[in-house]
């Protein structure tokens, strides 16, 4: 039965993505500012944001820039940041799927946090969803977000070129990061992980070039599956 | 400040931007509606826990750091898991914590 009121699902998918302006701009304007302070030029850092759309890989990237790690270092460490994301497209699949090529090639586009958060949550609420009205719910979700993303990269990166370098903005970066990790750490498992993500890359930080992180990483992410399936057990036990 | 060449960085931008779309097109572009197993999502959950907190501990007491160790840094960065933990959101652990650099900065100079 059609609900009354019921909006359009690109308009609905565009008004729940309201709340998320509030984190995407100061984020992006973060970038930008710090990108440009960093001795990056304008296109570099728009490139950044068209090209990647991915707020924590790019500060990862730009953090590793700035201690000299090699190229293939920095690429590996800021693509493991999105790895995240194949979990996103595979989540999306069953809804998705049946899409045609083209829409579905641009909606992997903007496959960012936000509009998969919020579509998942609008598909399990709605599942008779037509696969072209879900489409036109992620798409609201993501496209206004994604282009002001842009928008904000631009403005820091404009900024960046009129404010003093010396102000310590660049302590943004590790608080920005933990802003993003402290919401996350909501069990066990992911405590654990960040734990062991800590202690290794301390530990191993006589390793070359960074790649104590990558070794920390990848324990870390075993860690944190362990621990989970442990968990799971033992409420299974009970 | 970044040492990299122009060519580097952009090798980086473009190498990301298209690492970053294989990631994204992966299961929706090619694999379709088929499942994934179980302990590879698993995983994949955890990579922002994984990597992050591994990028940050080095910038706040690595011995390389610039500011390894610093009260006024390390204070900050406590309030800001704080308020993250308690909050569950990004932006207002961003604004404690920047509150606090900037602020007690200014303050004892």
């Amino acid at each position: 039965m059609q609900q009354p009121h019921q909006r359009k699902p690109f308009t609905q998918g565009a008004l729940d993505s309201l709340p998320f302006f509030i984190v995407i701009v100061p984020f992006g304007v973060l970038f930008g500012v710090i990108a440009t302070e960093a001795g990056m030029n304008l296109a570099q850092v728009m490139g950044f944001s068209i090209l990647v759309i991915a707020g924590a890989a790019q500060l990862t990237a730009l953090q590793l820039l700035t201690e000299h790690a090699p190229t293939l270092i920095v690429i590996v460490t800021a693509l493991a940041v999105n790895l995240r994301m194949a979990m996103y497209s595979a989540s999306l699949a069953p809804h998705l799927g049946a899409a045609p090529l083209w829409k579905r090639a641009f909606a992997a586009y903007v496959l960012f946090d936000q509009p998969y958060a919020l579509s998942t949550i609008e598909f399990e609420k709605r599942p008779n969803l037509s696969t072209a009205d879900k489409l036109r719910y992620f798409f609201g979700a993501g496209v206004p977000l994604g282009l002001t993303w842009y928008v904000a990269t631009f403005g820091g990166a404009v900024l960046g070129e009129k404010i003093p370098s010396d102000l310590g903005v660049d302590f943004a970066v590790p608080i920005t990061f933990l802003a993003v990790v402290a919401p996350m750490l909501k069990s066990l498992a992911h405590v654990a992980a960040a734990i062991t993500s800590i202690v290794l890359v301390l530990a191993l930080s006589f390793m070359p070039y960074g790649t104590g992180l990558l070794v920390a990483a990848v324990a870390a992410l075993v860690v944190g599956a362990l621990v989970e399936t442990w968990v799971e057990m033992q409420r299974n036990t009970e | 400040m970044i040492e990299a060449s122009t060519a580097q960085i952009w090798i980086i931008i473009i190498a990301m931007g298209i690492g970053t779309y294989v990631i994204r097109f992966s299961f929706l572009g090619l694999i379709g509606s088929r499942e994934l197993p179980n302990w590879l999502l698993k995983m994949l959950r955890f990579t922002p826990v994984a990597v992050l907190p591994g990028v940050v501990a080095p910038m706040l007491i690595g011995s390389n750091a610039a500011h390894s160790a610093d009260p006024l840094r390390l204070s900050a960065a406590m309030v800001t898991l704080i308020v993250g933990l308690l909050t569950r959101n990004v932006l207002y652990a961003i604004i404690a914590g920047l509150s606090v650099f900037f602020g007690l900065g200014a303050l004892i100079g």
